[in-house]
């Protein structure tokens, strides 16, 4: 075994240099710290990204695009197929556990400042890949076409309608019309199988690159107590060290996820009716619900704006501060850390966690 | 920031000024020519909706006193109420609010979205939660046992 790697890797290296790999995985190193723990979110996201991708290649071969035939495709996945409720059922557990990595990648990230400078477009690219992943759970949820996903997409759909000017086209370009149709479920079918892992790939690749180029970022007040040697600087090598760390919680996760699938199968819920009540106790995927909760708390009228508008209104223009925070917050960039912006998290955080506990109330 | 240019003495000649502008504008052009194609490609044609003015929406017998019915008009659900004092109303059944499919609320005599909890009453008239406008109305006869919707003139 030792002999053959010693003979492929030179080979490989005078065609690609491959020793140029070798030589990075050597040096790459991992910082030690008492928030070492948030490391692990972001391989952990990848890690589900990639179950998300097996397990839709999968489910692609039985799944049909069609209002007729998507419902009974699906169900004929998960009663029919030989494992498809495991296929299925790892799916969608997946695609929540993934949001939910992602939130947490994003808000450790963003209380250890790691934003600052020089890892502006590392932000970015994560924040894009934050936007990809909230659109791969939009779409796909659509997909099954069942009356909840109906009513959701209905909504979704009609908020990207509000956005002035544009809103209209907005509205027809993601429904494939005036209605949610079969037109809107080839359309969201294409954007979840083609258009966005197009461009997860792209940004993934970017946000790997920088983050492999850059290092990885050390919290301002570590960095500082390292600086003026008050602290020695503590890190263990990527590979195999934090690699085969790294290995055991995608395994464990694995596990994970096998176990809900299997003790909580992931509900198909009824065929999609247009011509039907929506029913009661309605809600969208918990990710989705804070804004939900937001938009039924908002009255018609606020102020002179409607109440669909204002809400709209108010989450982009958070989601452009969130984005833009590196740039806001550039005293970071210096070690100085900036309580506004601690304290903006918290809100932040504090908010998402009271509307969505309101709308499970 | 600065921007060098290779050959300041080429540029400042009229002649390659304008060679450059009708390269500018014939790539520009032509890029907007394969643009624009793409774009209208991904609104779809707007079908001609069969204007459909009327629709038998039930049979008389079919609802009891203080129910409500979903019905298809046209591309569109609407909704059928019969009033706990027997008379025949119908709206869009479409929420002014999110788009959602409005119901008929037995319990509380009054228009419910489930979506995000708006309310309507029986004129329509938006009253309670998120809606910002009240729903369509439309008008009901009784033809014989046929209860017909009409959109109004």
């Amino acid at each position: 075994m030792h002999s053959l790697s010693r003979r492929i890797l030179p080979w490989l290296d005078q065609r690609c240099g491959a020793g140029a790999l070798e030589e990075f995985l050597r040096r790459k190193t991992v910082p030690i710290h008492r928030h070492s723990l948030w490391y692990y979110f972001g391989g952990m996201t990848l890690f589900l990204f990639v179950v998300q991708v097996l397990t839709g290649i999968l489910l692609l071969l039985y799944y049909q695009p069609t209002p007729e035939d998507a419902f009974e495709s699906v169900q004929y996945i998960v009663t029919q197929v030989r494992f498809g409720w495991l296929i299925r059922s790892v799916h969608s557990w997946s695609a929540n556990l993934l949001v939910f990595t992602a939130f947490v990648h994003m808000f450790s990230v963003y209380f250890l400042k790691a934003y600052r400078k020089p890892r502006e477009l590392t932000w970015i690219s994560g924040m894009l890949l934050f936007f990809v992943v909230l659109g791969f759970g939009f779409s796909g949820y659509l997909l099954p076409w069942n009356t909840l996903a109906f009513f959701a997409t209905k909504v979704g759909t009609e908020m990207a309608g509000a956005v002035p000017f544009v809103g209209k086209w907005f509205l027809i370009f993601l429904r494939g019309g005036e209605e949610v149709t079969g037109a809107t479920l080839t359309r969201f079918f294409g954007f979840h199988v083609a258009v966005l892992p197009g461009l997860a790939t792209v940004l993934l690749a970017m946000h790997l690159l920088l983050v492999q180029h850059l290092g990885m970022s050390l919290p301002p007040s570590l960095e500082r107590a390292i600086a003026e040697g008050r602290q020695p600087a503590r890190s263990m090598p990527f590979f195999p060290n934090f690699l085969l760390r790294d290995i055991m919680g995608w395994y464990a996760a694995l596990g994970v996820l096998g176990a809900l699938a299997a003790v909580f199968p992931w509900e198909l819920g009824t065929k999609a009716d247009p011509f039907a009540a929506a029913p009661a106790g309605i809600r969208p995927e918990w990710y989705f619900l804070f804004m939900f909760q937001t938009l039924k708390l908002l009255p018609a009228k606020v102020f002179f704006l409607e109440g669909e508008f204002a809400g709209l209104l108010g989450f982009s223009l958070a989601a452009a501060v969130w984005v833009a925070v590196p740039f806001l917050d550039y005293r970071a960039g210096f070690g100085r850390v900036t309580r506004f912006f601690t304290g903006l998290g918290v809100f932040a955080l504090g908010f998402i966690l009271v509307m969505s506990a309101l709308a499970l109330r | 920031m600065e921007i060098r240019n290779p050959s300041p003495a080429g540029n400042s000649r009229p002649g390659r000024r304008w060679v450059n502008l009708l390269l500018g504008t014939g790539v520009v052009a032509s890029i907007a020519s394969f643009i624009y194609p793409a774009i209208r490609y991904m609104l779809p044609p707007v079908v001609g909706e069969p204007l459909s003015r009327s629709v038998v929406a039930a049979k008389v017998g079919e609802l009891r006193r203080n129910s409500g019915k979903v019905f298809k008009f046209g591309s569109k659900p609407a909704l059928l109420v019969r009033t706990a004092d027997d008379e025949f109303r119908a709206f869009s059944a479409v929420c002014t609010h999110l788009n959602c499919t409005v119901q008929y609320r037995e319990d509380l005599r009054q228009i419910w979205c489930a979506c995000h909890n708006g309310l309507y009453d029986l004129t329509g008239r938006n009253i309670s939660g998120p809606p910002p406008r009240p729903l369509e109305n439309f008008q009901v006869h009784i033809q014989g046992e046929d209860v017909v919707v009409r959109r109004g003139a």
